[in-house]
């Protein structure tokens, strides 16, 4: 009798609520369980700790920040640090992964085995190790004193990179105005010559206008009387002054997961040409397109639709990596959680805290190569 | 360490049944577990705890928690020995993964009262924060240090006391935190710090590893007062006054000149009522204190001496670290040592 019920579409619903009721009863019981034990230790759940002062020395920073700020100000020098690791590391990632990817398929067999060897090796051994080592290469640089000097106000010590900086005032808008110009007229010019292309088969070259109007705009600026101001880094007291600087903790964070990144996007992106049918290459051969133009336009667009949905895991990867950096000293979103949880006590909260934003990262950068991902899929028609 | 953060965290979630708060409460655990965690400095501290090749704990750190376990079981070998950095100690205490904390922790009063509510019975070594620096550097004084890059801790009161001495005397500096203090002193050994700081005693254990020790010079500035104490949670009485009382016993035997050597000794012939009942020969101490023993002090004696023998055999004048007895010496002497009396 009552077995009828189980049966047909309302089974379905009975098993959805039953699990609904199970995670929903999973989460109560963890919630009052928490809140059991912290009462039990007399911790008081809540978030107004975020607006103390954190008294925290940070390293480095892309905002302004000093330890008399707010808990939430030293959270958000560390959320901003992590993505500026995560962004700069996905995109160098890509760019050495794909080359590294397309080598593997060389007709040269050293290059072959070399690229073979090296994904081999990155790919099979812990990060956490090789952050170690690329933090140990750094620290092998020269003292600040005797700082490499390869380019005028380029200097390179165990201090990590310094180089000059531009100052922001209104000379250094007008160059970046002029230089913004020169771009954009470069790419009105690509769009007439390819419409020129479509309509008469006739290919001309643009490198030498564009490039011209790239680097004459901001020339023309600076004969104007807009001359950007150049901040250059001197040797004062312990330290160099002046100027941008990018510390060794960073770029060991960064040389590590671009390399071990870009591993295993090159096995992507080898298994994402291999997947492109043979036919495809003779066709476009045999219609005389030279070798770089296959790859460009016949293989890679029919190879991306393959690449694209691991490479998000490689980009999600990197980004959750990056929380790594506790081990080298890089003050990332971790790192500086880990000190507040410390000088806090609220181990809850700020675990809350960075596992929100983390999801939150993960998240976006799905939704955007999910983006991406419908853009060069196979359009069915 | 973000692993042992995450662990605490999930501990907290999901630990059952110690929801109410009973007196005696992390003790009943320790008692019933056989054992007493112990927290300590990882992946070492020297001097105050290292670990060998086999993973067996020494030094002054190390016998404190094996005195306690002495007091509590009456078996110095019931200790097993957690590594916590500076940063994974709190949450490792806070969640129950560890009963106590012998790693160099300074008592100061949010530590004590609202933040971590955590427990600081007594006292087992008075520092202060120092500053090293390379001896080429010609630095004399920590106020020449504007623009320096400086090695430190994270999650300490070093790293606080630095950003606020410098704030102070209007200074500019760039820290260099990480966790590992191996990591840290590796980084300030390769020149990528100007200053290495950190209490005065642990800056002269790491001085020992650095590969020219002589070559860099502590300053003789101290830049705050720590306090070092064993830190527990709040909220168990009697483990705290085992703790507090086990390291005023090391303390009371040095005043009254009781060794590992001659302890028996004096157990056996001494005529004087305070000796006695230290000694567990009259009285009731250990039955009060709720000790294995009624001779928990002796047997603590007889097995690491007292507190001045700890300190020379593991930091004194005679070991690498070569700290003179200064504030940690006897009231009578000069220091600041003055335990209450066993009565």
């Amino acid at each position: 009798m009552s077995l009828s019920v189980l049966r047909g579409p309302a089974r379905g619903y009975l098993i959805q609520a039953a699990l609904l009721v199970a995670l929903v009863a999973t989460g109560m019981w963890l919630w009052s369980n928490a809140e059991a034990n912290m009462a039990a230790r007399g911790l008081r759940f809540g978030f107004g700790f975020l607006d103390r002062s954190a008294g925290i020395p940070i390293g480095e920073s892309l905002i302004p920040y000093t330890p008399a700020d707010t808990y939430r100000q030293a959270l958000t020098v560390g959320l901003l640090n992590t993505l500026r690791v995560a962004i700069i590391g996905c995109l160098l990632a890509t760019i050495l992964g794909v080359a590294l990817g397309l080598a593997r398929l060389s007709a040269n067999p050293l290059l072959r085995a070399l690229t073979g060897g090296y994904i081999e090796v990155i790919r099979n051994t812990p990060l956490v190790l090789q952050l170690v080592f690329w933090h140990a290469v750094m620290l092998q640089m020269p003292s600040v004193r005797q700082a490499l000097n390869p380019l005028p106000g380029v200097f390179l010590s165990q201090r990590g990179l310094k180089i000059p900086a531009l100052m922001a005032d209104p000379a250094l808008y007008a160059f970046l105005a002029a230089l913004a110009a020169g771009a954009i007229g470069w790419w009105l010019l690509l769009r007439r010559e390819r419409a020129r292309q479509a309509e008469t088969g006739e290919r001309r070259a643009t490198i030498l206008p564009g490039l011209l109007m790239l680097l004459g705009f901001p020339a023309l600026s600076m004969a104007a009387g807009f001359v950007p101001q150049v901040q250059w880094p001197e040797l004062a007291g312990f330290n160099f002054e002046g100027g941008l600087a990018l510390s060794p903790e960073f770029f060991a964070l960064l040389l590590g997961l671009v390399v071990y990144t870009a591993a295993f996007v090159a096995e992507i992106v080898r298994s994402g040409i291999q997947s492109v049918h043979r036919g495809q290459w003779e066709a476009a051969r045999a219609l005389g397109l030279p070798g770089g133009r296959i790859m460009r336009l016949v293989i890679l667009p029919q190879a991306l639709r393959v690449i694209i949905p691991p490479m998000t895991s490689q980009f999600l990867n990197l980004t959750k990596n990056s929380s790594l950096a506790v081990v080298i000293g890089y003050p990332d979103l971790v790192s500086v959680a880990n000190t507040s949880i410390n000088q806090t006590g609220q181990a809850i909260e700020v675990i809350t805290i960075f596992m929100t934003i983390y999801l939150a990262l993960s998240l976006a950068t799905s939704a955007l190569m999910n983006w991406y991902n419908a853009r060069v899929a196979l359009r069915e028609r | 360490m973000k692993w042992s953060m995450l662990a605490a965290a999930a501990a907290a979630f999901m630990s059952l049944g110690v929801s109410e708060a009973l007196a005696g409460r992390d003790l009943d655990q320790i008692k019933q577990r056989n054992t007493l965690r112990c927290g300590v400095q990882g992946p070492s501290n020297p001097g105050f705890g290292v670990p060998d090749s086999q993973g067996r704990w020494s030094g002054f750190n190390v016998e404190v928690c094996r005195a306690i376990a002495i007091t509590i079981f009456g078996d110095p070998n019931r200790v097993e020995f957690v590594p916590v950095t500076t940063q994974s100690r709190f949450p490792a205490l806070s969640s129950g993964e560890v009963d106590v904390l012998s790693n160099n922790t300074t008592w100061t009063l949010t530590r004590d009262t609202n933040v971590n509510r955590f427990n600081q019975p007594a006292i087992t070594f008075y520092d202060g924060q120092a500053i090293m620096v390379p001896r080429r550097l010609n630095v004399t004084s920590a106020r020449q240090l504007n623009g320096a890059t400086v090695c430190v801790q994270p999650g300490t009161t070093t790293e606080l006391n630095l950003a606020d001495f410098f704030r102070a005397n209007n200074l500019r500096f760039t820290p260099v935190v990480i966790a590992d203090l191996d990591e840290l002193r590796r980084a300030y050994d390769s020149g990528r710090c100007d200053v290495f700081t950190n209490d005065f005693a642990a800056l002269a254990a790491q001085r020992t590893l650095l590969a020219r020790p002589a070559d860099h010079v502590i300053l003789p500035e101290r830049l705050s007062k720590e306090p070092l104490a064993v830190t527990i949670r709040q909220g168990d009485e009697e483990l705290t006054n085992i703790v507090a009382w086990t390291t005023f016993a090391l303390i009371d035997a040095e005043e009254l000149g009781i060794t590992s050597a001659n302890v028996e000794q004096i157990a056996a012939s001494s005529t004087n009522p305070v000796v006695r009942r230290l000694l567990g020969v009259e009285g009731n101490m250990g039955e009060s204190l709720g000790a294995a023993r009624p001779d928990y002090a002796r047997q603590i004696i007889r097995t690491f001496g007292n507190y001045g023998e700890m300190f020379e055999r593991h930091l004194g004048t005679n070991t690498p670290l070569g700290l003179e007895r200064g504030m940690n010496n006897i009231w009578t002497r000069g220091g600041l040592l003055y335990a209450p009396p066993a009565r």
